[in-house]
């Protein structure tokens, strides 16, 4: 028997529906007063990718994010998400682009008058779902970072990378299709990094989500182009490197420098580049 | 920018705010839930300062006026001056300037505080406008509240310039009840709300305008508040010129 197209599960329905890319920059241009901020971008996120933005500080990593949120209008270009123009959009066609992205910013952005419960689940809160169900939602996501003993914790209680994980359940919440990072590793400690780096891999390889993970920490591209998640008969997840048995083909780089995209590609591509700056930048010297 | 030009885009950034939130109200959700918590936080939580001031306000209505009106026989009409000085003007205005020092300065600090911490653009990011979430009921609040506190501050001005009169100038209590009466109008005490909820407009969008723009981190905070201070007590002292003027034409009571 057939499914309809609402009966197939939303990761399927995904990767079946014609390939329109999750996210695509066409010359977009941003300047603050005389600061040129982004020159002429043009790049694109497929269904299912991960792209690694790198960059030096103030480079325009973050205002990319803010762009594909609305937060910010691009001065020109086109900005499509799901094959929607967004720059076109009121603050009311936003809201409802907004639902389809998750955004975890660089040091959690969590509502320091709400616990942790209440943070994860205020989208839903705010849209009127039933109780239970957010309960529900709520308690799957903390598991999905493993942090269901935090529930009721107000946010001045937690680490820098608790907040972040609880940043990353926030964004969870309501399934969204694409999942935006802002440095999420930024100050953090190598193993904690690491965890969140685990689940940008997880997002990427069990859930289909697209993502843009902006950073400019090495070992965080190393991670994420070199490692893919699998899940045994037991439910249990596992990281393994990439290698003969498997090669990620959804993982690309792309670096910024002073608004311009100066690379675009994979990781390969990325390490034999023979730009003077790429190559002070990937080994620091 | 020059200051006249920088005066022209914040006034156009407020009526876009004042617009933003007049929107809010006619969607779901309206935070009704929010609207009360703030009410009870700036109304009952602004009651202990906002009497006391009205009572010692009173007092020093009388303390000076009193004198001028024994010098020329008028004792009688002690409770109609503390009256028609407190209901018409030095309650709202004092009323508003002391809830743009408590209320006002929170509110901008506490918005300017999520500005820098990016809890304002998590809250676009979730789907929510943050002028409907956090503006609206703020400025409701203080548009409910406000005039309720300025009648408090009235009564406790009143009652502070009877205690006064009674115990330090020897005033019969019957006339200066009698005085009080005599000497407020029902115009007066519209009057006396209007300005109020008036005020309670400006300090809300002007506190929460100010919080929403902060710039510069935790030092940008500490300058929206007195920002937020400065320009809600001026607008205020300001507004009530002009408010005052045009009661005056709407009532015609040249008293006003």
């Amino acid at each position: 028997m057939f499914q309809t197209e609402t009966e197939i599960e939303p990761t399927i329905r995904r990767a079946i529906l014609p390939v329109v890319p999750a996210i695509e920059f066409r010359d977009v241009d941003l300047a603050f007063d005389d600061k040129v901020i982004l020159d002429g971008i043009s790049f694109t996120v497929r269904r299912g990718e991960t792209k690694i933005v790198l960059g030096g500080s103030g480079s325009g990593k973050s205002t990319i994010i803010k762009l594909i949120l609305g937060l910010l209008q691009p001065d020109a270009g086109t900005i499509l998400v799901d094959g929607e123009d967004i720059t076109q959009c009121d603050e009311q066609e936003l809201t409802e682009i907004r639902k389809k992205i998750g955004m975890v910013f660089q040091e959690g952005a969590l509502f320091d008058s709400l616990s942790v419960y209440d943070n994860v689940a205020y989208r839903l809160a705010e849209e009127g779902i039933d109780e239970d169900e957010i309960e529900h939602e709520v308690i799957r996501m903390l598991r999905f970072v493993d942090l269901e003993d935090a529930i009721d914790k107000m946010p001045i209680e937690l680490s820098g990378g608790m907040r972040r994980r609880v940043g990353i359940a926030r964004a969870l919440v309501g399934s969204p299709s694409i999942v935006l990072f802002d440095e999420p590793t930024a100050g953090l400690d190598p193993p904690t990094a690491r965890t969140m780096c685990e689940l940008a891999i997880k997002l990427r390889d069990l859930e289909g989500v697209s993502s843009i993970f902006v950073t400019h920490e090495m070992n965080n591209l190393k991670y994420l182009s070199s490692e893919y998640a699998i899940v045994d008969g037991e439910g249990r997840v596992f990281f393994e490197e990439e290698g003969d048995k498997l090669c990620l083909i959804n993982t690309k780089v792309m670096m910024i420098k002073q608004g311009n995209i100066i690379f675009d590609g994979t990781d390969e591509e990325l390490q034999i580049s023979s730009d003077p700056y790429i190559h002070r930048f990937i080994s620091g010297r | 920018m020059n200051p006249l030009s920088r005066f022209l885009v914040e006034l156009q950034d407020i009526t876009f705010l004042f617009w933003r939130m007049l929107r809010g109200l006619r969607k779901q959700p309206r935070y009704f839930d929010e609207m009360v918590r703030h009410m009870d936080s700036i109304g009952v939580g602004s009651l202990a300062i906002v009497s006391l001031t009205g009572f010692f306000t009173g007092c020093v209505l009388i303390l000076q006026a009193y004198p001028t009106l024994e010098y020329y026989g008028a004792q009688s009409s002690a409770g109609q001056s503390v009256a028609i000085t407190l209901i018409r003007e030095l309650g709202p205005v004092l009323c508003a300037l002391m809830v743009a020092g408590r209320v006002g300065s929170a509110i901008s600090a506490e918005l300017g505080s999520m500005v820098v911490s990016q809890q304002i653009d998590a809250m676009r990011a979730l789907g929510t406008s943050p002028a409907r979430k956090l503006v609206t009921p703020r400025v409701i609040a203080l548009v409910v509240t406000l005039p309720l506190l300025t009648v408090a501050a009235d009564i406790f001005g009143l009652v502070g310039g009877g205690v006064i009169a009674r115990y330090l100038y020897g005033l019969d209590a019957n006339s200066y009840i009698t005085s009080l009466r005599n000497g407020i109008t029902i115009q007066d005490i519209i009057g006396g709300i209007i300005k109020p909820i008036v005020f309670g407009f400006i300090i809300g969008l002007i506190s929460c305008h100010k919080g929403l723009t902060t710039q510069g981190g935790t030092v940008g905070v500490g300058k929206s508040t007195t920002d937020a201070v400065v320009l809600s007590s001026i607008t205020v002292i300001i507004a009530d010129f002009f408010l005052s003027k045009v009661l005056q034409g709407f009532f015609g009571n040249t008293l006003f």
